[in-house]
């Protein structure tokens, strides 16, 4: 059975958002590395909105993932599965 | 030069195991050849939707949008939203149905088409099929090999593997070599293991990782300019004006009138891609219904009403942003003086902005071109802008956007070509009674061999740089023809497979002469055209481009009608489900509003007004 590709996708990005928001917290003083990004702590911000994209993707994965073995149980009960 | 840093790297690792991920935990499903090459048709539209997005977003449009949108500014919207939407949209609402063949007559499953060659030897005869299915092939893997090799030299400029390289003491050439091959060989392994269904899981992701690591480059560009007005100010005022020029034939700053814009773009190379290309077309036909396939195109086309602005915006920052120059900062520090001098390359110094003028490989000074001017290496607009703003920890998040829509790219031609090498070569030609298991195994070795395959285009490219742009001529040998004959196949039931295999080996045919006997003003003879002998001068590349796939297509068209009456048309029962006019008719939704055609009608208004704001 295919699984929820939402599931890998929300895992991805909480895991990416939650590392680059822990890393621009920790370097958040260093004024030389955010030169770049016009002194915008983008690591902290950035990485706040990717955890929260993540989270909600996750969310939402985890629901359709129940459905999907909620209805291959189903399928699998009835034989009607090919 | 910046270089990544252990943050960088991390994201970056966990970018390509979570890539590994999709294909181990689809390696138990792959039982048979229709897991392996149709991800069991079971997939939801969404996924194929935002798959098909991530196809479309291969290392060539991205690095070839912003470098559209260095070029010719916001422009270059309206010239893509036009050359995407309108076909995505057509094949949504009436191909697609056809292709997915969940109306045929005998409704089996043996009985639809896996790919687009097969629908042609259901539609018309073996002989359109095995043409189609060879050239397809060669151009997938070509296809491949080129974006293999334009962002390995993209990374290599960037110095992204030079740490990795240095450490295993490599020449300088291994590290191209090494950014050619890796990325083809984390690709491959997780298509092995997964199948189209693997390469579709991380076609999404990857869509995903495309937009987290280019949407801050955007955002902080636009700031750095001073927002929507900074922007204005600091490129030619023309350059934002996009349909100003494109109104008056000959006026636009790319040389095309506007019906020739119209016709070209929308029609050939949107037609050609989008209801064409079974690249882009796998991801929509993997879906487990019609009605899911048919929304995955306009999905698609809904998140293309956005996408162009992530990919130029980009660009169009490059070049207003300040040209590095050679400095040197005194600065006097407890009684001793400090010289800090930062040495920019003479091809930096006379680019513009952030795109740097191309370099002569052997002296590495700047290309002049006949009128004097530094000839501007495109390509290289967004990857700087990237390095420029992104610190690090973000940077691998970046770095991963670009590796991303290349291995996305790359996945779909690995793909399509298992697909039509073991269905519409290897069962239809060479073994017709084989069984399942030996199709899947002959699908795992030719996604083998098509990887091969690409990394040998990209060393030639590497070797002979000019192969790069030999990707139009591929589209207009390949993808025009078929667009032609695929148009008459679907709507018109007279069209017969003389008819059909007439007009592409014509269409290809006419192609290659066009090509041979032009040469845009100020080009060499040889692969930008005027390779058999020079007659005529077309203003500039891109006619020349759009004109060879719009006469290659036009070709095809009356050649498949003239040989098409000349010949016996198969009678109706035959095309059943083949011809949009046999297809069985659904029943129409009672909700008007949650008809795909509404749907359809408001993302092309959608597309219209947001290209209405920026006039």
């Amino acid at each position: 059975m295919f699984y929820d590709a939402r599931i890998s996708i929300g895992m991805l990005f909480t895991l990416i958002g939650t590392i680059l928001a822990a890393f621009g917290l920790a370097t958040r003083d260093n004024a030389l590395a955010y030169a770049r990004s016009l002194g915008i702590d983008a690591n902290l911000w950035w990485g706040l909105v990717l955890l929260a994209f993540g989270v909600a993707v996750l969310l939402l994965g985890r629901r359709g993932q129940m459905k999907l073995e909620k209805q291959s149980n189903h399928k699998g009960k009835t034989g009607s599965r090919q | 030069m910046p270089s990544l840093a252990p943050a960088d790297w991390l994201i970056l690792l966990i970018y390509c195991f979570f890539m590994l991920t999709a294909g181990f935990s689809l390696k138990r499903v792959m039982t048979g050849s229709r897991q392996y090459l149709q991800a069991g048709r079971a997939l939801p539209g969404w996924l194929c939707g935002i798959a098909l997005v991530g196809v479309s977003l291969g290392s060539q449009e991205v690095l070839g949008m912003g470098a559209a949108g260095a070029r010719y500014g916001l422009g270059s919207l309206g010239f893509i939203v036009l050359g995407t939407i309108p076909a995505a949209l057509f094949a949504g609402l009436y191909l697609m149905p056809i292709y997915y063949g969940s109306n045929s007559g005998t409704g089996a499953p043996d009985h639809t088409a896996r790919s687009i060659p097969e629908y042609l030897g259901l539609r018309f005869d073996q002989k359109t099929r095995a043409l189609n299915a060879c050239l397809f092939s060669l151009g997938a893997a070509f296809s491949a090999g080129i974006s293999l090799y334009a962002m390995a030299r993209v990374l290599t400029a960037l110095h992204i593997f030079e740490q990795v390289s240095n450490r295993l003491s490599l020449p300088a050439s291994g590290v191209l070599l090494l950014a050619i091959v890796l990325p083809a060989a984390l690709v491959l392994t997780y298509i092995l293991l997964g199948g189209l269904g693997a390469a579709m899981y991380n076609q999404a992701l990857q869509f995903c990782v495309v937009v987290a690591g280019l949407l801050p480059i955007a955002l902080l560009g636009l700031k750095n300019l001073g927002g929507w007005s900074g922007l204005k100010a600091a490129v030619p005022h023309d350059l934002l004006h996009e349909w100003s020029g494109a109104t008056q034939a000959g006026a636009h700053s790319a040389g095309i009138g506007a019906v020739g814009l119209l016709f070209g773009v929308g029609l050939v190379l949107g037609g050609g891609t989008w209801c064409t290309d079974f690249r882009l077309l796998q991801t929509a036909m993997a879906a487990k219904n019609a009605d899911s396939a048919r929304r995955a195109q306009l999905i698609a086309a809904a998140v293309w009403v956005f996408v162009p602005f992530l990919l130029i915006l980009p660009g169009i920052v490059a070049v207003g942003l300040p040209t590095p120059h050679t400095s040197i900062v005194v600065h006097n520090e407890n009684g001793a003086i400090y010289h800090d001098i930062t040495v920019v390359p003479a091809a930096v110094e006379a680019g513009q902005g952030m795109v740097p003028a191309k370099a002569d490989p052997g002296t590495g000074n700047p290309i002049i071109d006949a009128n004097g001017h530094p000839v501007l290496d495109y390509a290289m607009a967004t990857p700087n802008t990237l390095l420029h703003f992104l610190p690090m920890g973000l940077l691998g998040l970046g770095v991963s956007a670009l590796l991303a829509c290349l291995m996305s790219g790359v996945a779909a031609s690995m793909t399509a070509f298992s697909s039509v090498f073991a269905c519409d070569i290897y069962q239809a030609f060479l073994a017709k009674d084989a069984d399942d298991k030996r199709i899947l195994t002959v699908a795992r070795w030719s996604a083998v061999g098509c990887v091969l395959l690409a990394i040998g285009a990209a060393c030639a490219t590497w070797r002979f740089n000019s192969l790069l742009d030999a990707m139009v001529l591929v589209f207009a040998v390949v993808n025009a023809p078929l667009f032609a004959t695929l148009l008459l196949g679907a709507f018109w039931r007279r069209a017969t497979g003389h008819g059909a295999f007439a007009g592409l080996i014509a269409g290809a045919a006419i192609a290659l002469l066009h090509h041979g006997l032009d040469l845009p003003k100020g080009a060499q003879p040889g692969i930008h055209g005027g390779w058999i002998a020079v007659v005529h001068h077309p203003a500039s590349e891109l006619v020349l481009d759009l004109g060879t796939a719009t006469l290659a297509f036009l070709v095809s068209l009356m050649v498949t009608v003239a040989v098409s009456f000349a010949t016996k048309a198969r009678p109706k029962t035959e095309l059943k489900g083949l011809v949009h006019s046999l297809m069985a008719r659904e029943p129409l939704g009672t909700q008007w509003w949650k008809r795909p055609e509404t749907l359809a009608v408001a993302i092309l208004l959608a597309a219209i007004a947001v290209n209405l704001i920026f006039v």
